[in-house]
């Protein structure tokens, strides 16, 4: 039996520290396996290039702060769209087409609606963007909830047929031919005082809408009877449907809002008035992918997303540094993966850790 | 008639590397090990093929058909070696299967653009297909079967086919195989009988990296002249193809030429006259596989016949 001063604010922070820690753990891990990778390619630079990876993400002062705030922007959303639906035992690896797809209808929004006034504009476009986003995920929604297709392999495949839908929508809606690419958009993101924090940078207000989603989701999950119906559904689907709790509705309803939260993203991005185009070639939105990495860093809680979120978009902003002293940006990735990698092994971590902090308690 | 063997050729081309990852992720999935890293493993093993081809063109002149097979022992030990990285995560370290599977994935594209770009500055492997047969002398003569099988053809198209035929026999006809299943199944049933479930699980996840090793050699060598850090999708389509065929090689050889055809008809459309008259955009035949994917799996999804213990970690204390 538990002792009673043992409350459940306290059992929650430990667990919490056991999650930090393995995750910092993870990062430790994979940073150090970068720089083995360094040492191998280039001895003489490795060292030189480790530093550019650690604190390349500030180089610039306040523009790169900046820098690293907008690119982090649409992979929190993308993290948190993973991150959502594996609370509910879904692994959402579409984020990538409903991101696209979210894409397109901001643009087209964006380019079109011009009627609006321009504070509308840029709400209706973004609200556009979450609305196709969501679509785009009900799909492989409903055929895990009916037909038991996983949704590993729907959503891949939604993730191509998204990708080829928009290159042609794009071509016949909002194209520019010169460029290969998609319109301008002229509904633009405000944006609330960030250019003065840190001027000359591309951040805008998209920033604390993502913020925003972290603090709507974190409550949705964890103070709502609807975000602990979700999560029931994630442990074991059976036991939930034994208690009462519709399962295919939930299935369905977390796969929408995932699918919500990736198009916004898409939003948040397309309409930062950073001169960013939905380019007509045949490669999967790579915002996608990465909202998978970010989700796994932050052990798919809100607050931890977020914060993986800026740690991806720091080391990724210190990557491109690194072709200055003769490095291949792509080792960045290379640590992300082997950082995953590890946090595959968040269960031994957890244990290692946890048993560690209850032996010092002991004492 | 001309036109028909042309198409049956390039569906060859498309089908034999979506038949060799898929029979590759059956012996993972059987073993009880879920492999969604097939994607990355097809990535490292056309990278190290392929780089291997590219070496080997530029300093010794060895026969074509011999560095072909040197090439494709090449990439299948690579792709072992790679998936050992996965098996080590689900086997040794009780490991969320699909998170590692996602690192690997991640990290085999970025490894190979890194590695090449440190080595030759840009990103893409260059080789010279000389690997290619016009036709084979006296087969390919042969009516109907000869330009179908025989005339425009690589080796790699009948290494597949006995992969199938050897795949077949190694799961339901030797004492191994029996194992493996078992290991997929009922795990605890298999150890209580004295099989180790963690050797045969190593066993089933390395043979699918020589297999999805291969199939990244195969899948870039009749379709393009160089390697650029990617095989388009191939190896979810094969997880895709493993699934509609319901982990049995029969169904999956005819699921991989079904994705073959559909594939095809996107890429050489224009070339078949009554298709490229019609007024539909190339985008919709580019999304034909994929859709049709969605569909064929919602009507086949409902009785799966998945292995029962695929992608839990193997928990002897629970026998």
């Amino acid at each position: 039996m538990m002792p009673k001063w043992f409350g459940k604010s306290e059992l929650l922070s430990e667990k919490n520290l056991v999650s930090l820690t393995s995750s910092i753990s993870a990062i430790l891990v994979g940073l150090l396996f970068g720089l083995v990778i360094l040492l191998i390619s280039n001895p003489a630079q490795a060292l030189a290039g480790f530093k550019t990876i650690l604190f390349g993400g500030f180089t610039g002062g306040a523009k790169g702060i900046g820098q690293v705030l907008y690119f982090a922007t649409p992979i929190i959303m993308t993290g948190l769209s993973v991150g959502f639906a594996f609370k509910t035992g879904l692994f959402n690896i579409g984020a990538s087409g409903q991101f696209i797809v979210g894409a397109y209808a901001a643009v087209l929004v964006g380019v079109h609606w011009t009627s609006l006034p321009p504070v509308l504009h840029w709400i209706a476009a973004l609200l556009a963007a979450g609305i196709a986003g969501g679509l785009w995920a009900l799909l492989p929604g409903i055929l895990k909830a009916y037909a038991n297709v996983h949704e590993v392999i729907a959503t891949i495949m939604m993730n191509y047929i998204g990708m080829y839908s928009v290159n042609y929508l794009v071509t016949r809606t909002v194209y520019d031919q010169l460029r290969n690419q998609s319109m301008t958009p002229v509904a633009v993101l405000p944006k609330w005082g960030m250019d003065q924090l840190f001027p000359r940078s591309s951040v805008n207000g998209g920033f604390y809408i993502a913020v925003l989603m972290v603090i709507l989701i974190h409550i949705l999950i964890n103070k709502t009877t609807f975000g602990y119906e979700l999560k029931a559904c994630g442990f074991n689907r059976d036991a939930s449907q034994y208690a009462g709790i519709n399962a295919k509705r939930n299935i369905m309803l977390s796969m929408v809002i995932a699918g919500v939260l990736a198009g916004i993203g898409a939003g948040l991005l397309f309409l930062a008035g950073s001169g960013k185009h939905i380019e007509v070639v045949d490669i999967l939105a790579v915002e996608g992918f990465n909202g998978i990495p970010v989700a796994l860093l932050g052990m798919s809680s809100p607050i931890g997303i977020l914060f993986a979120g800026l740690f991806i978009a720091y080391v990724t902003q210190g990557g491109f540094y690194l072709q200055l002293s003769n490095f291949v940006p792509e080792v960045i990735d290379i640590i992300i993966a082997a950082i995953i990698y590890f946090s595959a092994f968040s269960l031994i971590f957890k244990n290692v850790i946890g048993r560690w902090i209850r032996g010092r308690k002991e004492q | 008639m001309s036109t028909f063997y042309f198409l049956f050729q390039q569906t060859m081309f498309f089908s034999i590397p979506l038949l060799v990852v898929a029979l590759g992720g059956m012996f993972s999935e059987r073993s009880g090990v879920v492999n969604i890293a097939l994607e990355g493993i097809m990535v490292m093993g056309a990278f190290i093929g392929i780089f291997f081809i590219n070496f080997c063109q530029a300093n010794y002149a060895l026969s074509s058909q011999l560095l072909l097979i040197l090439a494709l022992c090449v990439s299948a030990l690579s792709g072992m070696v790679f998936s050992l990285l996965h098996a080590y995560a689900a086997i040794n370290m009780n490991a969320d299967q699909v998170i590692s599977g996602t690192a690997l994935n991640m990290f085999a594209p970025a490894f190979a653009i890194y590695v090449a770009r440190m080595i030759q500055t840009v990103q893409q492997v260059q080789f010279k297909n000389e690997f290619r047969f016009d036709s084979i002398p006296g087969l390919s003569k042969i009516p109907v079967i000869g330009p179908m099988f025989f005339q425009n053809t690589y080796l790699t198209t009948f290494l597949g086919l006995i992969i199938l035929g050897a795949s077949y026999v190694v799961l339901f006809k030797t004492r191994f195989g029996l194992r493996l299943r078992a290991c997929g199944e009922h795990p605890q049933a298999a150890d209580s009988v004295g099989v180790k479930v963690r050797g045969i699980r190593y066993a089933g996840v390395m043979i699918s990296g020589a297999l999805a090793g291969i199939g990244g050699l195969i899948f870039v060598i009749p379709t393009s002249t160089n390697f650029n850090a990617t095989v388009a999708g191939y190896g979810f389509l094969a997880l895709a193809v493993l699934i509609f065929g319901q982990w049995n090689p029969k169904r999956i050889l005819f699921a991989a030429f079904l994705f073959g055809v559909m594939k095809t008809l996107a890429a050489a459309y224009t070339g078949i006259p009554f298709l490229s008259a019609l007024p539909i955009p190339s985008y919709f035949y580019k999304m034909t596989p994929y859709i049709a994917t969605l569909i064929v799996l919602a009507f086949t999804s409902k009785t799966s016949q998945a292995p029962k213990a695929a992608g839990q970690p193997y928990d002897q204390a629970s026998r």
